[in-house]
């Protein structure tokens, strides 16, 4: 009876870029989401929650920059360590859908939050501009200027990385 | 449309974000250029990339937290499951309780009020807002009687904060209609006007479709759709109509009928 628990978990691992950070974020955000369920008034429920979940982590991530631990780094770092030789042969070496998971994941996180959460909620969960417009508080427009940003982007950064394996 | 108009656009394309008019824009434009046809699969690329990176989906550890959390949190959150389920509940009941006290759109409107939640979006995404741009309605009626087989009456409702803006030709119920465009502060507000052929009128009906608020009525013989992100108050004081002075009762306490998704999880 946790309503889209997974959800809310994939926005924040991509947000504050490990399971600890992200659980608690989840956490957080639901015990507030119970609070404040009165001031909930029958929008798009999942979009609500969703906002408030954002809200948690850019707080925390507001903490730890504070800290001074340059978040994208950290994400980079961490995912680096979890790196493992990608040797998977990758014959047409420019084509962006063949660059490794890992790359993937890795430059994903390399991107500034704002693109990437518009990339994770349009591409994993499958939400309109609309939808996204709603979470992250900003007009449809600048969604789409983000989505089109943060592609741009990762297209540079896959098709860096790919030129780089082959020579 | 060149290029440069082109590929800001195609993203929002490709995520099937666009209106009609540009799509087809979009498409013929594709067909002679291959740089674009190439940025565009680069695009669609990309966005298999990202999905193919992880969807974190929560642990189960993450759920027992949820539902049976620390101690200490116990005494202060008790039945935490049996709150949650008040809150799946509680999505399900906002619709249902609207369900029952606001009679849902007929299909035929609901289908209506979504199309011209659509156009709204798409003219402000497009950055296709206006086609002529005037606050003065003597200009932008005569431009329209010469691109319709209509002419909507234009009113100048400044006084009431709505600025008049310009007017666009955009695509309802697969005909061209008027498109009268007024800004509120921030906020844009699309009016829809086209003739109502032989339809008697209609008192104006509000419902909020995402966060949208669409306003529909028939009258003097045209159908009116108006429809802002602007509160459903502050669209009501839109006097385009007679059936906003008074305030129409349908206009009232009605920021509640939306899409809910019930709690999947
Ligand atoms: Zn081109
Ligand atoms: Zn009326």
């Amino acid at each position: 009876m946790l309503p889209h628990l997974d959800s809310a978990h994939n926005l924040a691992r991509w947000l504050v870029g490990n399971e600890q950070d992200a659980e608690d974020a989840v956490q957080d955000s639901y015990l507030r989401a119970l609070t404040y369920f009165d001031s909930f008034h029958g929008e798009d429920g999942r979009a609500w929650l969703l906002a408030i979940v954002r809200h948690t982590c850019y707080a925390q991530l507001r903490k730890k920059v504070q800290h001074g631990l340059q978040h994208s780094e950290a994400l980079a770092a961490s995912l680096e360590l979890e790196m493992v030789e990608d040797h998977s042969p990758d014959p047409e070496a420019l084509a962006l859908r063949n660059s490794s998971r890992i790359a993937i994941e890795r430059a994903l996180a390399q991107l500034p939050p704002e693109f990437r959460e518009a990339l994770v909620l349009r591409e994993m969960e499958g939400m309109s501009y609309r939808e996204i417009a709603r979470i992250t508080d900003v007009p449809v427009g600048t969604v789409m200027s983000r989505l089109a940003r943060g592609r741009k982007r990762l297209q540079d950064m896959l098709t860096a990385k790919v030129r780089k394996e082959t020579t | 449309m060149n290029c440069r108009e082109v590929e800001p656009l195609l993203g929002a394309y490709l995520d099937g974000e666009l209106d009609l008019l540009h799509s087809l824009d979009i498409e013929a434009h594709l067909g002679r250029c291959e740089l674009c046809a190439k940025s565009l699969e680069e695009l669609r690329q990309t966005g298999f990339a990202v999905s193919a990176a992880p969807r974190y989906r929560a642990s189960k550890q993450l759920r027992a937290r949820l539902v049976h959390p620390a101690s200490e949190q116990r005494r202060v959150f008790a039945p935490v499951n049996l709150r949650w389920a008040a809150v799946a509940a509680g999505f399900l009941l906002a619709a249902v309780t609207v369900w029952k006290f606001v009679p849902p759109p007929d299909q035929a409107t609901g289908r209506m009020e979504r199309s011209v939640v659509d156009n709204h979006v798409r003219s402000l995404l497009a950055n296709h807002l206006l086609d002529v741009q005037s606050a003065d309605r003597q200009t932008i009626q005569p431009w329209f009687s010469g691109k319709l087989d209509y002419a909507p009456e234009v009113e100048d409702i400044s006084a009431h904060g709505f600025r008049l803006l310009g007017g666009r030709l955009d695509y309802l119920e697969g005909r061209p209609v008027a498109a009268l465009v007024y800004q509120r502060a921030q906020h844009v507000v699309n009016v829809f006007v086209w003739p109502a052929t032989g339809q008697p009128d209609r008192p104006a009906q509000a419902h909020s479709v995402e966060g949208y608020q669409v306003v529909g009525w028939r009258a003097k013989g045209m159908n009116w759709w108006a429809v802002s992100d602007l509160s459903p108050a502050s669209l009501e004081e839109m006097p385009l109509c007679p059936c906003f002075m008074p305030p129409h009762p349908a206009l009232q306490a009605r920021n509640l009928r939306n899409i809910i998704r019930p709690a999947s999880d």
